[in-house]
């Protein structure tokens, strides 16, 4: 069914999405069970509503048409205003049962995807907390041993084929949580303990994003999702659970020295060094991801240099100040921060 | 214009009725319905607060003291004698009697009106406490201002029923629907009062 | 006091009961006497000299004094009308600044937090501003000349929530003009909205135009259903009555019943930020939830609220360019009743993603697709009229035919967002954006572009422009796909909604800028259509009274009609009185010329009742709405306001109600 669905609605949108079609923040990543039940469950669904759009355009078509016929019609023009077309009581009848009939079709069809997509997840292997602040993503992998959790941010590495619940929280406003190419969304509510369950299915890097309006920046809340191999997740786990690198060249050294007495260790976290606050992200490996800011620009040496001087001229009202560097002090942090692999 | 042929003549229609004949008392309808949909709501929002918890007051709080309020309870169920009178009285035509009686009732708003008073202050909690002391602050206050309201009308409709105009049958047909209204008061009440006085103590 | 002096006093009251009581009795005689002298129309007093007559006791003194003091609903209805399509064009224009702001990525003309108060002005004037009003508008002109009848109930009520309705919108854009409106959105989720997220006063500006406007409906919704039961015409029993009357019934009541939610929630949000109650507040045992429950149950028959009005416009337009009645009239007003009932069991369908127990949620999806049953009968009653009569293709019609190529698509993508697992990818998309302007500008917009022009020769005495109106029709049926198509594949492809900006790369590009165009499509066709109502004011063509052939009462008279509607009460014998009358109207007779009078009736047979006297112009509905308004806009920055105002409402409430003179008349007046 899948193989069939896609190309179908996927030529649809191409004309429409421009030449591409993306499938790292869409419904057609389909890389997810649940974004596969999504998919099949919404044909079923098109199919029903486009045959019941033909059939109300078909009969306003045949009253348009009808019109021009030469008999008199039961209009007050020919004095038979009260007269009434004998098929149109049988017709009334058939139609209110046809929409009773697709209305139940569909309502059965939702139930037993809905079943399908929790079945999917049902018995968790790997547990995850997210607890959204305004404007990121506050991820952590807890385990029964505390040296084997680990705390990130705006990222999540999951292991395909291995059904993950993420516990959803939040720190202050209601937010939400969706990759659309794995699953649907789910609300992260203060004072509420939510959670979603997934069981991807195709290994790659997706995107999501706060689908919940969240205040001045909810449009740059975003994270970034890498399903990996079985391999790839442990690899990356163990990685994440090291300390960060002690830094070796004399400017990343001055980095760390100005980050982990100034201002920065006011609100960040880097393991294995003074810097142990959790206000604001952790920064441990922050050289291995992706994105910056929760998604707001992509990982680079520009991209850092431009966020750590001056974050408000690009995610105004931010929590994260502007605070002024001077250009030693920012060649040094971000020298420091590069090497946060 | 269409030509015209004349039916019924409606000269000798009245032109009061008590009842639902009369457009005040569709008027008087519609308020209790827009009253009535917004206590239930805030009965819903009190339900709603109180099935989150294990305990209500949620925490070790003492619940309202059961003086005043009982006190304004037995007052203004009393009272519904008065209206009744008053009702009896305005269909009868005894203009005199509605003037003593409707005095009566003024006299009785105001003393509800001082009990409601010393009710605020034996709630035990302020309203900044949580969300438990928001809301029974809450209800207390949409009810006090139903009394204020209906008190200041029966007010204004006893002056009005001094002079000559309590002979109009249209004033008549006022009086009469505020006695209706004023059921709808106190009825209004018994479920706020079991709410703020007695759900806490069980 | 002695027993002696006790029984002087009792002999005294009672000697002056007694005297009383014979003063009232010779009044009586006398009021009596003075009665039989009233002149009354009839066939001693018919014609153009009765209608001078009427006129002078009907007409409304002229100039400002008279504008603010009016009790004509024709006015009030006029006012409503023309301030609702103002809201609409500022609203609209706020629309075009954020799709030129999205045709293009990571674009930054406009910044988030300026955006974040677009989108939430936007959304606060169409639903509040705009939507609810002008259907309130065009039923406080319309109905009392559906049914044959000279006034609304309550006439002073109607006036003053016009009033309030004006200053609850004046509140808002004032703000936006000062810089401090509201950001929010315009559903104002908790905590966002609460006191810790959104500092200053932006929210409670929001929160207390909620009050302005839902006073404002209330008021309106209570004038039009009390005179929908009790001002019929003689003879228009509940099933005589026409299609638009029964759904402004309906929805009368739904207002009544749905918009305290929303003014206990949004009281209950200033309390939360003005004097530190915990409703919202989920560390002391309150709910963030609580806010979504209250906000939404009131939310979901808002729509049905904006919806079934435009259901009664389809009716009308239908009937009276079908060239013959309703088919299945009995199914379509079961309709109505079963839909205002209903849309108040769905509102948990705006809440799948807030993780509340899935089998509850089953309930709801049945719930929302069960109400799409009695709408898909309603269209099927107008196609089958449309194709048992004989349709004509004059503008209403064409509008007509657009709410079902529109409708449609927006009822079906919300059959489809009724599935809990469909909903929770779509939820919060611009796939729900695509929906709900399918259902709001295809089902209540054209419906109200095609009725404002079947209605206008009737509001003005003139006919629009058949010609551009043909051209605004094409140009806003087809910008409007053009723009909200797309959005469902923006949806598709991951847009959220309430975004100021979206980054490359994730096919975002195309739809976006389709839709940019499209809305500046729509945007001038609205423009054309204002120019043709404006234009067709002074240069249209003059209208007869029945320019449409139409079937009901409102064509009995003239256009504009007189301020007293109809000379004569007619009487009604069928669902279609101008199509059955065989040229001649039944009147009745007997009501009074010098003073202002109208004919109630009862409520299901419409039997005549009452002789009703109907107010004389007042001021004091304008001067209550200002005490009012005053007492609402202190209370945002003092809690004290809602006690001290008290006294200045009350004086102005008083006064509205006091007879001006204190003096007993054969008839009552209301002065």
């Amino acid at each position: 069914m899948r193989r069939r669905v896609r190309p179908g609605i996927a030529l649809v949108t191409l004309v429409l999405g421009g030449c591409s079609i993306q499938n790292y923040q869409s419904i057609y990543g389909n890389a997810a069970a649940e974004a596969q039940q999504f998919n099949a469950l919404f044909i079923i669904f098109l199919v029903i509503c486009a045959i019941m759009y033909v059939l109300v355009i078909g009969f306003l078509i045949a009253g348009i048409v009808r019109r021009s016929r030469a008999e008199p019609a039961n209009v007050v023009e020919d004095g038979r205003h009260h007269e009434t077309n004998p098929l149109l009581r049988p017709g009334l009848i058939g139609w209110g049962a046809l929409i009773g009939t697709g209305l139940v079709a569909l309502a059965i069809a939702s139930f037993f995807a809905d079943r399908s997509m929790a079945n999917a997840a049902a018995h968790e292997k790997l547990a995850i907390d997210i607890t959204a602040n305004q404007w990121w993503w506050d991820v952590t992998y807890n385990s029964a041993d505390v040296s084997k959790s680990l705390r990130t941010a705006n990222e999540l590495h999951l292991p395909v084929g291995v059904p993950v619940r993420i516990r959803l929280h939040s720190n202050d406003v209601i937010h939400s949580f969706w990759v659309p190419s794995l699953a649907g969304k789910q609300d992260l509510i203060p004072g509420r303990d939510n959670d979603i369950t997934i069981m991807p299915t195709k290994v790659g890097i997706y995107r999501g994003q706060c689908a919940e309006f969240c205040g001045t920046q909810h449009a740059k809340m975003a994270l970034v999702v890498n399903v990996d191999s079985y391999g790839d997740f442990i690899k990356w786990w163990r990685h994440q659970l090291q300390d960060a690198p002690t830094p070796t060249t004399p400017l990343a050294m001055s980095g760390y020295q100005y980050v982990t007495t100034h201002q920065c260790s006011l609100c960040h976290n880097i393991a294995g060094t003074p810097a142990s606050a959790t206000v604001g992200p952790d920064l441990t490996h922050l050289a291995s991801r992706r994105s910056i800011a929760a998604g707001a620009l992509p990982m680079s040496k520009g991209n850092l240099y431009g966020w750590v001087e001056d974050p408000q001229s690009i995610k105004p009202g931010a929590k994260m100040p502007t605070i002024g560097l001077e250009p030693k002090e920012l060649h040094a942090v971000v020298a420091y921060l590069e090497t946060l692999k | 214009m269409i030509p015209v042929r004349f039916t019924d003549d409606v000269a000798d229609l009245p032109t009061h009725k008590f009842g639902p004949s009369s457009l005040t008392w569709w008027g008087i309808i519609s308020f209790m319905i827009v009253e009535g949909a917004f206590f239930m709501l805030a009965f819903a929002a009190y339900f709603f607060l109180m099935g989150h918890e294990q305990g209500w007051p949620p925490e070790a709080r003492k619940a309202p003291d059961l003086l005043a309020g009982t006190l304004f309870t037995i007052v203004i169920l009393l009272s519904e004698i008065v209206n009744t009178s008053i009702k009896k009285a305005v269909h009868e035509r005894d203009i005199p009697a509605v003037r003593r009686l409707m005095g009566v009732m003024v006299a009785i708003g105001v003393i509800l009106l001082i009990i409601r008073g010393f009710e605020f202050n034996s709630l035990n909690v302020r309203w900044t406490d949580d969300a438990y002391s928001s809301i029974i602050w809450a209800l207390l206050l949409l009810h006090t201002t139903h009394i204020l309201t209906d008190w200041f009308d029966t007010l204004v409709l006893w002056a009005l029923i001094q002079t000559r105009l309590g002979y109009e049958g249209r004033r008549q047909v006022d009086v009469d629907e505020n006695c209706l209204y004023w059921r709808y008061v106190w009825l209004l009440w018994i479920p706020v009062y079991l709410m703020i006085y007695w759900i806490p103590r069980l | 006091m002695t027993d002696a002096v006790r029984r002087s006093n009792a002999l005294k009251s009672r000697r002056a009961a007694e005297a009383e009581r014979r003063d009232i009795e010779e009044d009586d005689k006398r009021l009596a006497a003075e009665r039989k002298k009233i002149a009354r129309d009839g066939p001693k007093l018919t014609g153009a000299k009765l209608e001078a007559r009427l006129l002078r006791t009907w007409q409304r003194p002229p100039g400002i004094i008279g504008w603010l003091a009016t009790v004509d609903h024709k006015e009030i209805g006029r006012r409503y009308i023309i301030t609702a399509l103002s809201f609409l064009a500022l609203a609209g224009v706020l629309a075009l600044l954020m799709r030129t702001q999205l045709a293009r990525p990571d674009n930054n003309m406009i910044g988030a937090s300026r955006y974040n108060e677009l989108f939430t002005m936007h959304g606060s004037t169409m639903m509040f501003l705009f939507a609810v009003p002008v259907m309130e508008g065009v039923g406080v002109f319309i109905i009392p000349l559906m049914l044959g009848t000279r006034s609304t109930a309550f006439p002073r009520l109607n006036a003053f929530s016009y009033f309030m309705y004006l200053f609850g919108g004046l509140l808002l854009w004032g703000a936006f003009a000062l810089n401090i409106g509201p950001d929010i959105g315009w559903f104002a989720y908790t905590p966002l909205s609460g006191p810790q997220f959104s500092p200053g006063k932006r929210a409670d500006i929001w929160a207390q135009m909620i009050t302005f406007t839902e006073v404002a409906a209330i008021s309106a919704a209570i004038v039009i259903v009390a005179t929908i039961l009790k001002a019929r015409a003689p003879g228009m029993t509940l099933a005589r009555m026409p299609l638009f009357a029964w759904t402004m019934l309906v929805v009368g009541i739904m207002v009544m019943l749905a918009m305290p939610a929303v003014a206990l929630a949004s009281s209950m949000l200033i309390s939360d930020r003005l004097v530190g109650t915990h409703f919202y507040n989920a560390y002391e045992h309150g709910d963030a939830l609580l806010w979504q429950h209250l906000f939404w149950f009131f939310g979901h028959p808002e729509v049905y609220i904006i919806f079934l009005p435009a259901t009664g416009f389809m009716s009308t337009m239908v009937e009276t360019f079908s060239r013959r009645p309703i088919f299945a009239y009995p199914i379509v007003v079961l309709a109505l009743i079963s839909t205002g009932i209903l849309a108040f069991g769905l509102w948990v369908h705006h809440m799948f993603a807030t993780g509340l127990p899935r089998v509850g949620y089953s309930f709801y999806t049945a719930a929302s697709m069960t109400v799409a049953i009695p709408t898909g009968l309603q269209i099927f009653c107008w196609l089958a009229t449309m194709w048992d009569g004989r349709p004509r293709f004059q503008v209403p019609m064409l509008y007509v035919v657009a709410f079902i190529v529109t409708f449609v698509i927006g009822g079906l993508s919300g059959v489809i967002i009724a599935s809990v697992p469909l909903d929770l990818q779509l939820h919060d998309t611009y796939f729900i954006v695509a929906h709900f302007h399918y259902v709001l500008i295809g089902g209540a917009v054209f419906p109200l572009l095609g009725v404002l022009t079947f209605w206008y020769p009737k509001m003005t005495g003139r006919m629009m422009d058949e010609a551009l109106g043909k051209i605004s029709f094409w140009m806003v049926f087809l910008g409007f796909q053009l723009a909200f198509f797309p959005m469902h594949f923006s949806g598709l492809l991951g847009m959220p909604r309430r975004v100021y900006t979206y980054p490359a790369g994730l096919g975002l590009e195309l739809p976006n800028l389709l839709s940019s165009i499209g809305a500046f499509v729509v945007g001038a066709a609205v423009l054309l259509f204002v120019i043709n109502g404006i234009k067709s004011l002074y240069i249209g063509a003059l209208a007869p009274d029945d320019p449409w052939g139409g079937s009901t009462l409102e064509w009995a008279t003239s256009s504009p009609p007189p301020p007293y509607n109809f000379a004569h009460v007619p009487v009604v014998e069928s669902k279609t009185p101008m199509w059955d009358q065989q040229g001649e109207m039944p009147v009745i007779t007997g009501l009074r010329v010098d003073e202002k009078e109208t004919l109630l009736t009862t409520v299901v047979a419409a039997a005549p009742d009452l002789r009703e006297p109907v107010p004389e112009p007042s001021l004091w509905p304008f001067i209550a709405a200002i005490a009012i308004g005053v007492v609402f806009i202190t209370s945002i920055f003092s809690p004290w306001s809602l006690t001290i105002g008290l006294v200045p409402c009350a004086i102005a409430l008083t006064a509205w109600f006091w007879p001006k003179e204190i003096k007993r008349n054969p008839e009552p007046v209301i002065t």
